[in-house]
């Protein structure tokens, strides 16, 4: 999965719309054909399925073919690497945290 | 240890503050001395594969600062600031800016709480617009990014 800035543009445009991130919830609950996908909504069936087409062109979910059958599932990968963006500013302090603690130990022994 | 001192970051949507809760397993006075003695700071500021060199640490109201990040590659990121205000075991106000971005000053108000021998450390940092702290805190990320990125996890952790 290419984590570059386009791919990043893509998958968050494509997290821009609250039927497609709900779309995104349903399916974190398990794999789904459109018809399921679509029957909480009161949008058509056609609507569900092209949002389901730019959730799948921005890599964040897969249609396998299983009979006459085609769901839906996230592709995890991708969705990783989202939240990796975002708790890197997190991360980064955690770290730095943690370093601190060890310091605050070494101190700690030093003064007993 | 530190399994039980989460660190908790608050950055509301459209303001231009991310909140930094963190607690610490050490008294107020020895945390800090951590954050300001300069042969202790060289110790945990800097991102591990990093070397740091700390060129001017003067821990005073009026007093600067500026240290130098260094990576494997010879590459190097400078940041430099003055203290505002500095209360013994209790408070510093400090500006920030990195040399990547000139002029983009951010002020970090940080208080040392004592909680019995313990200390909750807060850091408020104020950037100087919506778009400059959604970058800091997304890397450069376009605004509105985290808005959608806060919405979608609570939707996956709701589900």
């Amino acid at each position: 999965m290419p984590k570059d800035d386009a791919w990043l543009d893509r998958a968050f445009a494509a997290l821009g719309d609250p039927v497609r991130r709900a779309l995104v919830a349903r399916l974190s609950r398990g794999e789904a054909t459109v018809n399921d996908l679509a029957e909480p909504f009161t949008i058509t069936k056609q609507a569900v399925s092209r949002h389901i087409q730019v959730l799948a062109a921005a890599g964040l979910i897969t249609r396998s073919r299983d009979g006459q059958r085609r769901p839906c599932r996230l592709e995890p990968a991708a969705l990783e690497a989202l939240t990796g963006w975002i708790d890197e500013y997190r991360l980064a302090a955690e770290r730095r945290y943690r370093r601190l603690d060890a310091v605050l130990e070494r101190m700690k022994e030093r003064d007993e | 240890m530190n399994e039980d001192n989460p660190t908790t970051i608050t950055a509301r949507p459209g303001t231009p503050f991310i909140d930094v809760l963190r607690e610490f397993d050490a008294a107020p006075e020895r945390l800090f001395r951590a954050w300001t003695e300069p042969e202790l700071v060289v110790q945990w500021l800097g991102p591990r594969n990093l070397t740091m060199e700390l060129l001017e640490y003067d821990v005073r109201p009026g007093g600067s600062y500026r240290y130098v990040h260094r990576d494997a590659d010879g590459q190097q990121h400078r940041f430099r600031g003055v203290f505002h205000s500095v209360v013994g075991g209790e408070r510093i106000i400090q500006t920030f800016e990195w040399a990547g971005a000139p002029g983009e000053v951010s002020l970090d108000d940080i208080t040392f709480e004592g909680i019995d021998g313990r200390t909750r450390l807060h850091t408020h940092t104020i950037f100087p617009s919506v778009e400059a702290r959604d970058a800091a805190m997304a890397g450069g990320m376009p605004r509105g990014i985290t808005e959608s990125m806060d919405r979608l996890t609570e939707l996956i952790s709701a589900g």
